[in-house]
């Protein structure tokens, strides 16, 4: 019916279609964040459900020394136990063709003739074990893919000091390995950490473990009480050397997934809400100039019969037609992107299918959002419209009232030249505007401040655990404690310039009713290699007495310097300790507890032994030595941290780029967006007034001066406003990602803040390029007569 | 003798004791002190006067764009004054052709799009295209407002007006920005429709000249009806002299 006010809506937006294109952009990020993030979290949270529940992930674990399989009814006679399985989980060195330094790995048992109960695998490809098939094993993906490993190759292995080949048949996958951590690794290296599966007798017998087992899984009853299953366990298996029992939420592997859904949670929310309220105010902003300079044609439309209700649609169809493209151009790249993080994703979590799956809901509601803050912005603008009376709207506008500007009151205009009272009135005119204005480009900014960032903290962080603490080149740790004379044998492998030894202990930490489980490591008192910083992050010696605990495990157990501490320790005769807290350190991986290697040794009982070993070597002689570890079954882990941080380094490094990259995109448009329309508006507002002006005799720099002078008074209030809204950010991230496992600390280089400050301001010069062509175009003569 | 006649001719327009106030401010502007009268159907009336005298705002208030502060305005026996805004769109959208003084095309629509504008909405149009040959700028129709001269494009707002076949035209110093060689073409187009449709035309001008060529001419002066004429018989718009 209307179809001809439809024509005049597409002629409108054509004709302020840079302005149009920047919200559209705007818009189009917010929806695209919105289904990238929901739709990854979407994505992971079938694929995990799925997972658990067809290959019957377990509710509760634990690990213990060893234990006869006889217990089993001692378990299932707890309430709320519905099944158990009980395994042999045995650490394992691989010796692998294409790496000089071993490999570890984890050699989990199969029940013989059977689907295991608990955390059954997914099949690959290949075969299941044979019942009692004993030099054949089932090798986790990742770890096949890295190697190029396939089905009947055979893969070298040190079990329990004896070398094995043992040949792959399947290729597998596991619930409880989603994520997998090496031991001493601080993120998956699928060539260095392997998970294999093994028939139960098969492994038994290797390890000397018939008829026994070291590792339980339970699944609960539905409703059942966790704790009360986790206690019972414990009393269960104390006899046996029975670690403190845990559930799914300290899974290791189901942790970092829940811990990367949870921050996507967080992402996925505020990224859309800061894009779409920009995009609203935007709409708002261009809306409401839209209705000033049409003010004359809605009078007429009113006054041959349009209703307020056509009128006022008219204005919304224009807006829907903008969240129409926005919606487009965002569920589209959204899609693109998630597909692209969750690409992302199968590096770190492998699951037996994740794809990108986004719902209708999802897209939905992003739509849904994004017309509602539409719809608000353009509201505000045609209200006023909608109640002008058609005679009154029909009259031109009275000229805009101006008063002297506070600074002008208080008397400092004797300091202002004429043309900067101009500027300064007119930011000051529209306090409302200039105050989102502010904000908006304030908003890029802080986005710009939080993608760099990352790289910041994480090169911070590298360089502090790294350079200042964790100084080894390779940490060893041994089968079994030793007796310190390892340590001179160590000492003498080719290579090694500087070995310390180091103590580990499991304990379970208690402080009224905090507890928490973690490892106690005994130094000596001035370590050279494996050092301790305090919380000024100085190196500092090892306290001769009491526990130094790292700032996040006090936290934990919340403790502080004198306090005593209760140490369960979870090994051999398990006794139980009082410990003073003497010191608190700072460590941004993990949960530590130090302690004086003698005297952690005095506490136990036992005389001077060694659990592990660091070192320091000459890189030339890695290939001797590393062959010279191989051949030692007493060394069962061999952490090379150098090309672990290498690694890490590259993985973050590939990751953050692809993160800066898109934030550097999104907050490029938003600070276009918002600084191209606002000069775009401006110009449309006082071109006349401009062109009198060049008219006047004023050249086209001073009129430029007019016309981005309050730009560019905007862009100087927005940068304290930038800068600290990106310290906000960074510190709502840090402690969003502030767990037990890991911590970002809080630094932002200058760097990073006069990037983000560059790249706005390029992206307002862009802006006050492209309204300037348009003023280059002002017909001085036509301007003068008063034709729109 | 008048008398006799007007009681057989149907009114269109009769309002009595009309008043507008404005407040602006503390002050207040009395722009319509108490006018009665009426408009018979089909007549062309031209109602002269000063700035300020009252005559827009009586345009304004009988084409329903505006609402009186006290008084009565009935169109046909329907009470006007009494209508809600809601009505006062409907009477507007079906009964009431407007001729601006400034023209208030929509720049952004060709001429013929500015006539579809209002057909659009109205119950028995006449074919856009065939309102633009009434006012003689059928192969204007594809041009833009600013591609259009003063004269041309008053002249689609007339085709615009009478495109809905309004019972009603009514026109604020529709040659006002007009110089006098356009003007008469404007307004030739106004007496064209007038005769030819029969529609009641209200013209407001400034030029007491063009009063010759109306039926009746009403004097405004300080928000009151000073004067009215009856012409017996008007003149064509080519007789006028400027």
């Amino acid at each position: 019916m209307i179809e001809t006010l439809n024509k005049k809506l597409v002629r409108d937006l054509w004709n302020i279609k840079g302005q149009i294109l920047a919200i559209i952009m705007v818009m189009a990020c917010g929806i695209a964040t919105f289904i990238m993030s929901f739709g990854v979290i979407d994505s992971l949270t079938l694929s995990r459900d799925v997972y658990y529940d067809r290959y019957q992930f377990a509710n509760i674990f634990a690990q213990l020394k060893r234990a006869p399989q006889g217990i089993k009814q001692q378990v299932l006679d707890i309430p709320g136990v519905s099944a158990v399985e009980m395994r042999v989980v045995f650490g394992v060195t691989i010796q692998v063709d294409d790496m000089m330094e071993p490999a570890s790995g984890k050699l989990i048992s199969l029940p013989d003739g059977r689907v295991p109960l608990l955390n059954n695998i997914y099949l690959r490809s290949g075969r299941m074990l044979l019942p009692d098939e004993d030099d054949a094993i089932l090798s986790s993906e990742a770890f096949a893919m890295a190697h190029g490993f396939s089905l009947g190759d055979k893969v070298s292995m040190v079990i329990n000091g004896h070398r094995r080949a043992l040949k792959i048949v399947g290729i597998v996958l596991s619930p409880e390995y989603v994520y997998s951590l090496g031991p001493g690794a601080i993120f998956p290296d699928d060539k260095r950490f392997g998970i294999f599966w093994m028939s139960q007798r098969a492994l038994e017998a290797a390890v000397d473990m018939d008829g026994a087992f070291n590792d339980i899984s339970i699944r609960m009853d539905r409703g059942a009480n966790g704790e009360n299953i986790k206690q019972e366990l414990d009393i269960v298996l104390k006899p046996y050397g029975g670690l403190i029992a845990y559930d799914r939420s300290e899974q290791m592997s189901n942790w970092f997934v829940q811990n990367e859904m949870d921050q996507l949670r967080v992402m996925g929310f505020f990224a859309p809400v800061i894009f779409l309220a920009v995009s609203a105010f935007l709409i708002n902003v261009v809306m409401t100039r839209q209705v000033a300079t049409q003010r004359v044609q809605i009078g007429m439309l009113k006054a041959v019969g349009y209703t307020n209700g056509e009128i006022s649609r008219h204005y919304l169809k224009m807006v829907l037609l903008v969240v129409v493209f926005g919606s487009i151009i965002g569920v589209g790249s959204g899609v693109w992107l998630g597909a692209g993080m969750t690409n992302m994703y199968t590096q770190f979590f492998h699951f037996p299918i994740l794809k990108f799956s986004f719902s209708t809901e999802v897209m939905i509601f992003a739509v849904l959002f994004c017309t509602v803050s539409a719809v608000i912005g353009t509201l505000m603008a045609i209200r006023q419209a909608a109640i002008l009376p058609p005679a009154e709207a029909m009259r031109p506008e009275s000229p805009t009232s101006f008063r002297r500007t506070l600074l002008e009151r208080i008397g400092a205009e004797k300091f202002f030249s004429y043309l900067f009272r101009i500027v300064i009135r007119h930011v000051e005119r529209r306090p409302v505007r200039t105050l989102f204005s502010t904000v908006g480009v304030g908003l890029s900014m802080s986005i710009l401040i939080f993608a760099f960032f990352m790289e910041d903290s994480i090169d911070y962080m590298m360089a502090v655990q790294f350079d200042m603490a964790q100084r080894e080149d390779i940490n060893l740790g041994f089968v079994e404690p030793r007796a310190i004379g390892a340590l001179e044998e160590i000492r003498l492998m080719p290579g090694v310039i500087k070995a310390e030894p180091m103590r580990s202990v499991a304990v379970f930490l208690k402080s009224e009713h905090y507890a928490k489980r973690a490892a106690i490591m005994g130094l000596r008192p001035l370590p050279d290699l494996h050092r301790i910083l305090d919380r000024d992050l100085k190196v500092a010696p090892v306290p001769p007495e009491g526990l130094a605990l790292s700032s996040k495990l006090a936290e934990v157990l919340h403790v502080e310097v004198g306090d005593m501490l209760i140490a369960e320790v979870l090994e051999d005769r398990r006794p139980v300790l009082k410990i003073r807290v003497a010191e608190i350190v700072e460590e941004f991986i993990g949960l530590s507890a130090f302690m004086d290697m003698d005297q952690l040794n005095r506490h136990l009982n036992e005389g001077t032994v060694i659990t592990g070993v660091s070192l320091m070597v000459d890189p030339l002689w890695n290939g001797p030595l590393f062959q010279k570890i191989k051949d030692i079954p007493a060394i069962a882990v061999m952490t090379i941290l150098k090309k672990a941080r290498e690694i890490f380094r590259d993985l973050m490094a590939e990751n953050i780029m692809k993160m800066v990259v898109i934030n550097v995109i999104f907050a490029s448009l938003i600070s276009f967006g918002v600084i191209y329309n606002t000069a775009r508006i401006a110009l449309s507002e006082r071109g006349r007034e401009l062109a009198s002006l060049r008219v006047l005799g004023l050249t086209k720099g001073e009129v430029a001066y007019i016309l981005f002078g309050e730009m560019i008074v905007i862009i100087l209030m927005a940068i304290p406003v930038g800068l600290y809204l990106g310290y906000l950010m960074v510190l709502g991230m840090a402690q969003s990602m502030d767990t037990e496992l890991f911590r970002i600390p809080v630094i932002i280089d200058k760097d990073t803040y006069g990037l983000s400050v560059i790249i706005v301001v390029v992206s307002a010069v862009l802006s006050f390029y492209l309204v300037w062509r348009q003023v280059d175009n002002i017909d001085l003569v036509s301007a003068q007569k008063g034709v729109e | 003798m008048a008398k006799v006649e007007k009681l057989n001719e149907k009114i269109t327009f009769r309002t009595e004791g009309l008043t507008k106030d404005y407040v602006t401010g503390e002050t207040v502007v009395q722009a319509l002190r108490g006018v009665t009268l009426e408009i018979p159907e089909g007549d062309m009336v031209v109602l002269l006067g000063p700035s300020g005298s009252g005559k827009s705002t009586f345009l304004n208030i009988i084409g329903g764009l505006d609402s009186p502060t006290s008084g009565e305005v009935y169109f046909k026996k329907d009470k006007l004054s009494d209508y809600s805004e809601q009505q006062l769109t409907q009477f507007r959208r079906h009964n009431v052709g407007f001729v601006f003084q400034a023209y208030n095309l929509v720049p952004s629509l060709t001429a013929l799009e500015n006539v579809a504008l209002v057909t659009d909405i109205s119950l028995n149009p006449i074919p856009p295209i065939e309102a633009m040959e009434a006012v003689n700028l059928g192969d204007r129709a594809r041009h833009f407002p600013s591609q259009l001269s003063g004269g041309e494009q008053q002249r689609v707002a007339i085709a615009r007006a009478i495109a809905k076949r309004p019972e009603i035209l009514l026109c604020d110093e529709p040659t006002g920005a007009l110089d006098s060689e356009t003007g008469i073409v404007v307004l030739k187009a106004l007496q064209d429709v007038n005769k030819k449709y029969g529609t009641t035309t209200i013209i407001i001008t400034h030029n007491a000249a063009i009063a010759n060529m109306a039926d009746r001419v009403i004097y405004f002066g300080d928000g009151q009806v000073v004067d009215m004429k009856v012409i017996g018989n008007p003149c064509s718009v080519e007789e006028i002299s400027w």
